[in-house]
């Protein structure tokens, strides 16, 4: 028999973390799919009764993202511009079904290499807080995600949240998914920039990131350093910048495949940085 | 399977309080459906993949297969069952039903619950924020656009509620018989209805591999290792261990003697309780395997391949033909001449109900109830694996959560019926989504070469094919493809001069089986290409060329058939040709103002597609009769598998009978209360069963006249038990009460069986295959994104000779879902074993992937048909696909070849095209 815990306070999941191996289970849309045919036996710290982790906070500093935040919590909370990727991922994470119940912090430590939600938080220089009984730790999202479904949390932590931090200069992010079909679709290529500009709309900052082109979503240096200084155009993104990727085939498309698109939704995204609607706040 | 402690759960469930005693990682589906007894919440996939369980969980929608018990404590849920309020229907509900949008219901309570969500949310929404509400759920049969309509329409938004008909004969827009119960949970399908406690679960353990061979080791650790293993079956258990649709192409076994010839083939069957069975682990079972290179559809008919089946030489199941004149003169002959390559890919039937169902024995009976499109075959064919009497199996059809061919094979009745008959306990199985996907049938992958040629006056003169299926492991219903497709082959055009060849081969992959189009689907991409390359070389309008070589009354196909009233294509190009100017226009001026990577396309396809059985009998039996209450009863064979045929018949029936549909009550489907009406399949229930309701109603209808002595145009009406007669003023009255009952408890009684008239091809391919054919052209318009390789379906409008529309609606249900599938089918389905065994790695459209389509029924009545109708079921879908690859042709200048055209493979001919004209 099992053992199935739902704390109401997060020391109390710290504890049982502390004193033995759990499966963290929070809004459990990875989780059944994954248990389809068998079930492992496992013992369960089911986070969703942490009140504590659930309200989205915007303030000076930037965003938090708490570990219960849903999908449809991010698209809901009025986030300012500059986090308008991580708002766009929010409707293509699945169904509706999926973004009611699915989080944020869940979809990263899942850590699909095609995770919507992983290059939105990349580009926004995210920051995943992390604790265990008596300490907490703070580390960038490219350090937290090591590989295909592996991340830097150990078996006694628990992910309390996100820090997105606000950036000093204007800015806006924009987010590009590509699928086979209008809902529900594993992303083939999905990519996310985030750009602060100068007071003359050229770009003082840049993060581009990529996902489902290797075993983690990507950010593209090369590019970065390329767009600074500059307005944001397509024709400033080279097929070079992608050098970092290493697609695979798989049955959604096949590597060259990847590549070429990766760039060509690059290009759109530098394209919609520049483009007049939404101001950069 | 682990189990957690249970623990005491109070929630809310459609507004009232519940306290239950539940293990918290139940999922709540389960928890609805097997502790709570509501089974109006579907299970399609387990993983919120298909949006079938969708429930309302404080107001709004999740996945009930992904919500832990543990995490509903305190709140509220609200399922199917929920909604209508003192048994009274919801708007929304109303409105599904007016719509007709719902076919087999499988996914009607989860569209519903996700609807509701929207509407209480933003009570007026537009069509993309019902499109974004409905993305997560998964519909096969409606092509979602009578979904989206319905819930504009509840919201009393901008969607034409359609009228609501006054009368429900032929011809009318009646609701459907079963409408109530899809819309309101209530519909049993296979998982729906428990056999008696106690009862047996059943686990199939499949192989793992393509090709193997396999031995069994001793099993008695495996039943002491776990207690509640009840039985473990092996290939000896079973009685006559050997099935197939042909009575020459039994060569399935129901557990694989020590050879496997598919990944997914039934090895061993074990029986006991569920939790036992699912808590056994595969490699703790005594099964010895030695993989053997699989043959493959690329070397299936070299020579060096092993040799599949015994009966097989080169793997061949079998060979269809059809000669008519000599093609190498006709080719010659043309001055214009064109040839085209097409590949397709296995594609999934991807039904929403997973296959389930019981079986039980009942004295030296064996009862089964299940999903299937066809019982008396089942009946039959479970009779010879159990070596039974056919009349000692009894099939009781559930409601069918989609078929579309896939359910038409035997899937889990055999082990089923085995089991039961052996333990003398029912026996249960539900497949879970990769097992159905893994297990059964699917269309099958053709490879076909194809050539035309044309005169200078744009008449064809010649039409060659060749087209090899890969039909896997076993015959299926392979032996029709073949037959079916060098008859459709060269489209429905006048041909002198036709070779045509079909060839079904085996390999190592799953089954192939029957799937709407039986292999004419696949056929058309290459014609219908064709017909395009050879209009624009020699100039001509795609469209003119296509009328001009159309089929028409009184022409000879090539099977030397002489075609009669009804063969009305030319209507059907007419009726499209107003559309067809304009959207080409429309085409031609948005890609002139594109300064993007956007390319805009039109593209035509017509098809023709023979009902029924190709030049075989396959005849169909109807009884209606009145009780000694005075009702009408129509005693139907036919399984309705959503596409409303219980509907259909009963229009039918009442429109010949003389009598309001509502009067007539309906038992259909089980073999002991029905007669045999065939298979669900072939689109041929509304004209072959059609026939036989039509046939049987005036016989009872003549005999009330008879009883009554009364005018053949006398009115009949059954009022408060009595049968009233009226002519000319003058009321007679039946008193049913106060007649003798025959054995099957009717007191006046019709008989009707109706056969097509067909006769078998000869060794040329020539004679009278099918009775009516029916007819369509459609018209696909596209954007293609030439940057990604993406193709936006933009609009589709089908022109179809239906013969007469006995139920519009469901008509142009059966149209718009064909239409869906043949998208599936052009752009994103495909199968690969062992990887694409989920739905959402195989992709079937969602609700924003389908475009709005304007359907244009064309009525020329069939003399054949009953009131003139013809079957639509397959027509639908075959003209889809081509209509979309000559689209993508038209917007890029580059031709599909390959289906899917995925934005890989599309991007990939694009990228080559570059480099060519580069060179």
């Amino acid at each position: 028999m099992g053992l199935y815990l739902r704390p109401e306070t997060l020391s109390d999941a710290l504890s049982a973390l502390a004193a033995g191996r759990y499966t963290v289970l929070s809004g459990a849309t990875d989780h059944f799919p994954a248990r389809v045919l068998a079930t492992p036996a496992e013992d369960i710290l089911d986070i969703s009764g942490l009140a504590e982790l659930t309200a989205i906070r915007i303030d000076a500093e930037g965003i938090w993202i708490p570990a219960r935040a849903t999908w449809a919590a991010v698209h809901a909370a009025g986030l300012p511009a500059f986090a308008g990727a991580l708002v766009a991922a929010s409707r293509e994470i699945g169904g509706q079904q999926v973004q009611n119940a699915a989080t944020v912090v869940g979809n990263l430590c899942n850590a699909s290499p095609a995770a919507d939600g992983i290059p939105p938080l990349l580009a926004l220089d995210a920051e995943v807080e992390l604790a265990r009984l008596g300490a907490r730790r703070r580390l960038p999202v490219a350090e937290f995600v090591l590989g295909n479904r592996r991340t830097a949390r150990a078996p006694d932590e628990l992910v309390l949240g996100l820090h997105i931090p606000r950036p000093a200069r204007p800015a806006r992010s924009v987010f590009e998914k590509l699928g086979a079909r209008a809902y529900l679709v594993i992303s083939i290529v999905m990519v996310a920039l985030a750009a602060e500009y100068l007071p003359d709309g050229r770009i003082a900052a840049l993060r581009a990131a990529v996902g489902a082109c290797a075993s983690r979503a990507l950010r593209l240096p090369a590019l970065e350093a390329a767009l600074l200084g500059r307005h944001p155009d397509p024709a400033l993104v080279t097929a070079e910048h992608l050098a970092p990727l290493h697609p695979i085939d798989d049955v959604r498309a096949s590597a060259a495949y990847r590549h070429a698109a990766a760039l060509t939704l690059l290009r759109r995204a530098v394209a919609n940085l520049g483009a007049p609607e939404g101001r950069p706040s | 399977m682990k189990d957690f402690s249970a623990t005491r759960l109070r929630f809310t469930l459609n507004g009232r309080a519940v306290a239950t005693l539940v293990d918290p990682m139940l999922r709540l589906a389960d928890l609805l459906r097997d502790h709570l007894h509501l089974t109006g919440t579907k299970i399609g996939c387990n993983a919120g993949d298909c949006g079938a369980c969708t429930v309302l969980l404080d107001g709004c929608q999740v996945c009930a297969c992904l919500i832990p018990a543990g995490q509903i404590a305190g709140r509220a849920v609200v399922t199917v069952e929920g909604l209508a309020e003192d048994g009274r229907l919801s708007a929304l509900q109303a409105a599904f039903l007016r719509h007709g949008a719902a076919q087999c219901g499988i996914c009607t309570p989860g569209m519903l619950m996700a609807a509701a969500d929207l509407l209480a949310h933003q009570p007026h929404p537009d069509e993309a924020a019902v499109k974004d509400a409905l993305g997560g759920v998964l519909c096969r049969c409606t092509g979602y656009r009578k979904i989206v309509e319905a819930v504009l329409d509840a919201a009393g938004g901008n969607a034409a509620a359609p009228a609501l008909a006054d009368a429900d004969g032929v011809g009318a827009r009646a609701e459907k018989s079963d409408g109530a119960a899809k819309i309101t949970g209530s519909e049993a399908f296979g998982a729906d209805r428990r056999p008696p406690a106690p009862f047996l679960s059943l686990r199939v353990i499949r192989s793992p591999y393509p090709h193997a061979r396999f031995t069994l080791g001793a099993t008695a650790a495996l039943m002491a290792a776990h207690p509640g293993l009840v039985r473990v079956l092996t290939a000896a258990d079973i009685p006559r261990n050997l099935f197939g649709i042909y009575p020459t192409g039994k060569d399935q076994p129901v557990l694989a003697e020590g050879y496997v010839r598919y990944r997914g083939e039934a090895v061993l069957a074990l029986l006991g309780d569920a939790e036992t069975l699912a808590e056994i682990a595969e490699r703790d079972l005594p099964l010895h395997w030695e993989p053997l290179p699989p043959v493959t559809f690329a070397d299936a008919a070299t020579p060096e391949a092993s040799q599949l089946h015994p009966h097989a030489p080169g793997n061949v199941l079998c060979r269809g033909r059809v000669v008519a004149g000599d093609v190498a003169q006709g080719l010659a002959a043309g001055a214009a001449r064109a040839a085209i390559a097409i590949t397709t890919s296995f594609v999934e039937h991807a039904y929403i109900e997973p296959e389930a169902g019981y079986a039980r024995r009942v004295g030296d009976r064996v009862e089964i109830f299940a999903c299937t499109q066809t019982p008396y075959m089942d009946r039959d064919e479970l009779a010879g694996i159990l070596g039974l009497r056919p009349d000692q199996v009894r099939v009781i059809p559930s409601a069918v959560g989609g078929g579309f061919g896939g359910k038409l094979d035997l899937s889990l009745q055999p082990l089923l019926c085995v089991a039961a008959w052996l333990t003398g306990q029912p026996v249960r199985q539900i497949y879970t989504r990769p097992e159905s996907m893994a297990a059964t049938t699917k269309r099958h992958p053709a490879r076909i070469q194809a050539e035309a040629a044309a005169d200078a006056q744009g008449r064809l003169t010649a039409f060659r094919f060749d087209g090899d299926f890969n039909t896997g492991a076993y015959a299926s219903w392979g032996p029709t493809v073949a037959g079916r497709v060098p008859v459709h082959a060269m489209g429905p055009y006048r041909v002198p001069h036709v070779a045509a060849h079909a060839t079904a081969l085996y390999t190592n992959d799953p089954p192939a089986g029957a799937f709407r189009g039986f292999g004419v689907p696949q056929a058309a991409l290459a014609t219908e290409a064709l017909m395009d390359q050879l209009a624009d070389a020699l100039g001509a309008d795609r469209l003119d060329f296509r009328r001009e070589n159309a089929l028409r009354p009184g022409d000879r196909t090539a099977t030397g058939q002489v075609l009669g009233a009804g063969a009305a294509l030319v209507a059907c190009l007419e009726a499209l040709r107003p559309r067809w100017r304009a959207l080409r226009d429309d085409a031609a001026r948005r890609n002139e103002a594109s300064g993007g990577p956007e390319r805009f396309g039109v593209g035509i396809a017509c098809m023709w597609y023979g009902i029924g059985n190709t030049g075989m009998s396959n005849p169909s039996e109807m009884v209606i009769g009145v009780t000694p209450a005075g009702r009408v009863t129509l005693f139907s064979g036919a399984v309705d598998i959503g596409q409303g045929s219980n509907t259909i018949l009963r229009q039918i029936a009442a429109e010949a009978l003389g009598v309001p549909a509502a009067a007539i009550d309906l038992v259909t489907g089980d073999t002991d209360l029905t007669r045999d009406a065939g298979k669900t399949s072939a689109s041929r229930q509304t004209f072959v069963s059609g026939n036989a309701a039509r046939l049987a109603a005036e016989a009872l209808r003549a005999a009330i006249l008879r009883e009554a002595n009364a005018a053949p145009e006398a009115g009949l009406t059954f009022r408060d038990g009595a049968i009233v007669i009226a002519h000319d003023g003058i009321e007679t009255r039946l008193t049913p009460a106060a007649m003798v009952a025959d054995a099957e408890g009717l007191v006046l009684r019709g008989e009707g069986r109706f056969d097509p008239p067909t006769t078998a091809l000869d060794d040329d391919g020539q004679g009278v295959p099918y009775a009516s054919y029916a007819f369509a052209a459609q018209i696909a318009a596209v954007a293609v994104d030439t940057a990604l390789g993406t193709t936006r379906v933009e609009r589709i409008v089908a022109a179809h000779e239906v013969g007469r529309a006995i139920n519009p609606t469901l008509v142009e249900g059966q149209i718009h879902g064909g239409i869906a599938q043949g998208l599936g089918l052009a752009l994103m389905e495909e199968y690969v074993p062992g990887r694409t065994e989920n739905l959402h790695d195989y992709l079937i459209p969602t609700v924003g992937d389908v475009p709005p389509i304007e359907v244009i029924l064309i009525e020329e009545a069939d003399p054949l048909g009953p009131f003139g109708a013809k079957g639509v079921g397959e027509p639908a879908l075959v003209a889809t696909a081509p209509a979309i690859f000559n689209a993508i042709a038209d917007a890029t200048g580059v031709r599909p070849t390959t289906a899917p055209c995925t934005p890989d493979r599309l991007l990939a001919l694009l990228h080559a095209n570059t480099s060519k004209t580069a060179r």
